[in-house]
């Protein structure tokens, strides 16, 4: 067992790993941060993304020990200080970017990354940088709808799938 | 996943002596390495992380060439690479999504030598040089079949050089779920002659056409190799596509690539 500490969510935290700890266990039957979901546990469908040092990964295929001392932020971490839904995530509830909610924590976390490179990317761009993360459900329309939505474009014009 | 020791040596020389026992692997980005363990696959005593290795980060120019370092991420060569060899850069920029771009390396991907890789293209197609801790192997000399390598056990890239081209270009077709290349090709023009390498489509892995170099070399435009065609005999074929569509797609995708080199 090595001791493994790193920053989540602002916070210092350790736990014991051993070296085949994935950091998606990590936090989740580590630290009890079950938000991070897993969905193919093969680096496929994206649902277990977070960020490491500001960088999408997909925590399923990374190893905790390999991550000591990053700066990782996960869903956990994305609402408001006062608790309250952040722009991103209430453009999900608002445009119906979610039904079972299984991938939307790695919908969320791929969103924030792309609007943190790109404020105001085009419809093509969210569906192009969300290639990685897949959904069951929604048919990706909303999904696509709300990205856009959270970064203050006007999606009035996007009733139906345009794709 | 069966259980093992990760070590992160701090330099090329810590690692190579941690290679050194039998069981060790590296472990780069982990995109292929990972799952391939959690099916049992693979199942090294013994993990050698290359991606804290600063002397294996990194993209560098200098006469003509551009250096790679082997744990440098697929995001970091489509950002770095960009002014120095546009074609690479726009191949990297391809590879997987922005996750998989994060944390996968060109080492990685060369090391695997998957057949329906991108970056194994880019190399054949290219004339690169593979350096290692202990050599340095021709792309025409490293790319030995589907997974297969001229690396021995233990070997780790270190660095790939690429001579930069006149104009380069890479165009694949993309296998929608997985995204890895169902045919891609590589078209580069240098001044003393065109190099096409060809991803995705062989049974072989990675492979020249040798027709339509001959034919770009004399006239360096799309048109120059219709009607060239490929034998569909050594063709992969699978649930996503037959050997005769996969062999005329290599002709489809080498004139778009030809027109992407501009
Ligand atoms: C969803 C998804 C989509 C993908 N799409 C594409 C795609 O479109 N095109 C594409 O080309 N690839 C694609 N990939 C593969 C991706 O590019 C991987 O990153 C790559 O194949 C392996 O690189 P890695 O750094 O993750 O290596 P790892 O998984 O860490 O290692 C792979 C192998 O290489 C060995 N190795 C690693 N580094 C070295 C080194 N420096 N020296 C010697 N041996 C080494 C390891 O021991 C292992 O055997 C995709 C992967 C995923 C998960
Ligand atoms: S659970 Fe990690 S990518 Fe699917
Ligand atoms: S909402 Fe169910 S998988 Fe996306």
């Amino acid at each position: 067992m090595t001791k493994v500490t790193m920053t989540v969510n602002g916070k210092t935290v350790s736990a014991d790993t051993e070296g085949r700890t994935l950091l998606s266990s990590f936090l989740r039957d580590g630290l009890g941060m079950t938000g991070t979901h897993i969905g193919c546990d093969t680096s496929q469908c994206g649902a277990c993304l977070v960020h490491v040092d500001g960088k999408a990964v997909k925590s399923c295929s990374v190893f905790a020990q390999e991550v000591a001392g990053a700066q990782v932020r996960t869903i956990e971490g994305m609402a408001n200080a006062d608790g309250s839904l952040s722009v991103i995530q209430q453009a999900f509830q608002d445009h119906h970017g979610l039904q079972c909610g299984f991938c939307t924590p790695g919908m969320v976390m791929s969103a924030a990354a792309l609007l943190a490179e790109n404020p105001k990317p085009t419809e093509h761009e969210v569906r192009h940088y969300l290639e990685g993360n897949l959904c069951r459900c929604t048919g990706y329309h909303n999904i696509v709808k709300a990205v856009l939505a959270a970064s203050g474009q006007d999606v009035s014009g996007l009733g139906v799938a345009a794709e | 996943m069966y259980d093992f020791e990760l070590v992160k040596p701090a330099s090329l020389a810590e690692a190579v002596k941690a290679m050194g026992d039998d069981g060790a692997q590296a472990l780069a980005g982990g995109q292929t390495l990972v799952p391939t363990m959690k099916q049992r696959l693979a199942s090294p005593e013994r993990l050698v992380s290359l991606t804290g290795i600063a002397e294996l980060q990194g993209v560098s120019a200098a006469e003509g060439r551009v250096t790679i370092g082997a744990a440098t991420c697929h995001a970091d060569v489509a950002a770095k690479a960009a002014a120095h060899y546009p074609g690479l850069a726009a191949l990297a920029g391809q590879i997987g999504d922005p996750a998989v771009r994060n944390r996968g390396t060109i080492g990685g991907s060369l090391a695997n030598n998957d057949p329906s890789a991108c970056y194994p293209a880019a190399a054949l197609g290219s004339g690169a040089t593979i350096v290692t801790n202990t050599r340095d192997i021709a792309a025409d000399d490293y790319f030995q079949g589907m997974f297969a390598t001229a690396l021995e056990e233990g070997e780790i890239i270190t660095a790939v050089r690429f001579p930069v081209p006149q104009a380069a270009g890479y165009v694949k077709f993309a296998q929608p779920a997985s995204r890895f290349a169902l045919v891609g090709v590589f078209v580069a023009r240098f001044a003393d002659g065109v190099r096409v390498a060809v991803t995705g489509a062989s049974n072989n892995g990675v492979f020249r056409w040798a027709e339509a170099e001959a034919a770009l070399s004399g006239d360096f435009s799309a048109d120059a190799v219709t009607g060239l065609t490929v034998p569909a005999d050594d063709m992969i074929a699978d649930l996503h596509g037959s050997a005769e569509y996969r062999a005329h797609l290599v002709g489809v995708m080498t004139a778009r690539a030809v027109r992407a080199a501009g």
